[in-house]
């Protein structure tokens, strides 16, 4: 006999996107905590992923995940020059808005602000999607976002150009197109594994 | 089964790259990216324990994401090792007949009904023919179906399309990797995609 899906529990679906924190909620069964082996609990990378049953579902497969969050570590937080933390986050925040993970906006969209200090652009490419006017160097980067994203891929010479016209050096631009390639990947795995829920007032 | 193992970088080799371009140099200031994301590969295509995914399923779902973003030589490449691990003829040629019955272009899909509702983007659920779906089997139709949805139209993905997988034969667990094969290869597409046009535009 085949396994099953989980039914959430009764919840508020999100209709828009929103920089609010919001919860997921898994459709597959995510590991319990008391049968994870070493190598499970070593594939969350930082303990307290424990708690998430996201990493728990991924943890599955541990040697995938635990290269998968390394990989995602050193794209958006390795210090070494390139590409401002602010506008990785945004690359991340608007190739999310694009494919259309709400859970994944949210997050990202958050850490876009706080880096940048930049709320209102920020909401505003939450509300009015990829088009809106962000100024024109986060503008390039929105674009080249979202045209590495379209599949097939749209992305350009003309995309190198714009980027480097709003003062992105290589190794920067090298930067986009690993954050957004990145929640390619990341979008695919939240969209389809389960579902965002606004959070209960606590 | 034969899972090939390799030393070489699959995004290197894909590239291009050669010890000393500028490209190498770029990628050497992300060294733990660029490490796990060939530890990615490694961890999917050639697992150190296989689990519950052949590595004839691997490659042929490989081969289908790549052939479905338009990347020729990506495709060719997973071709290659979906040929190396023993795979019929038959089999070879299904998986080209359902990438050319497949191709569209994304991202596309709906959002929960609300306010997002007037982004809806309308595209098709792609079901494998019945010639195809005879020589690939029921198990890895549904796997070319859903990962047609993930890569196309991500934000469509619910509950049943998991319950369908379930039903054909894929556990929990190989979901979790079927899941991230594919999520891991949108993003690696895109690594390449983007990094050979900056390699091509200097």
């Amino acid at each position: 006999m085949s396994e099953t899906v989980l039914v959430p529990p009764e919840h508020t679906v999100p209709t828009a996107f929103t920089r609010a924190p919001l919860d997921w909620l898994p459709w597959l069964e995510p590991l319990a905590v008391d049968a994870m082996t070493e190598r499970h609990l070593a594939s969350l990378v930082d303990a307290a992923r424990v708690k998430s049953p996201y990493f728990r579902l991924l943890a599955r497969d541990p040697d995938a995940l635990e290269a998968r969050t390394r990989t995602d570590k050193d794209i958006f937080y390795n210090p070494d020059a390139g590409l401002p933390r602010a506008e990785r986050e945004l690359a991340a925040a608007a190739t999310s808005r694009f494919n259309g993970c709400l859970y994944c906006a949210s997050v990202h969209a958050r850490h876009a602000a706080t880096y940048s200090k930049r709320e209102a652009d920020v909401q505003r490419l939450l509300d009015a999607g990829v088009t809106a006017d962000l100024g024109e160097r986060w503008n390039a980067i929105v674009a080249a976002s979202v045209a590495l994203t379209a599949t097939p891929s749209v992305f350009g010479p003309e995309h190198v150009d714009r980027l480097r016209r709003a003062g992105l050096d290589d190794l920067a631009i090298a930067d986009v197109i690993h954050a957004a390639a990145f929640f390619n990947w990341a979008n695919r795995l939240m969209l389809s594994l389960g579902e965002p829920a606004t959070t209960t007032a606590p | 089964m034969t899972m090939p193992t390799t030393d070489v970088d699959v995004i290197d080799a894909l590239v291009g790259i050669s010890p000393g371009s500028s490209l190498d140099a770029i990628r050497a200031r992300r060294p733990e990216a660029r490490a796990h994301a060939q530890a990615t590969y490694q961890a999917l295509f050639a697992p150190k324990e296989p689990g519950g995914v052949t590595a004839q399923e691997r490659f042929a779902v490989g081969g289908f994401v790549a052939g479905l973003h338009g990347a020729t030589a990506i495709a060719s490449y997973y071709a290659a090792r979906l040929a190396e691990s023993g795979a019929s003829a038959a089999l070879q040629e299904a998986v080209g007949a359902a990438i050319a019955e497949a191709r569209t272009s994304g991202p596309y899909g709906a959002y929960p009904p609300g306010p997002l509702s007037r982004e809806d983007t309308a595209g098709v659920r792609y079901r494998v023919g019945a010639s195809i779906r005879r020589t690939l089997g029921s198990r890895l139709a549904a796997a070319l179906e859903h990962t047609h949805m993930l890569v196309f139209h991500p934000r469509d993905a619910a509950p049943p399309a998991l319950q369908a997988l379930l039903d054909a034969g894929w556990s929990t667990t190989d979901i979790v990797t079927l899941s991230q094969i594919v999520a891991f290869l949108s993003f690696q597409i895109r690594v390449v995609s983007g990094l050979r046009t900056l390699a091509g535009h200097p």
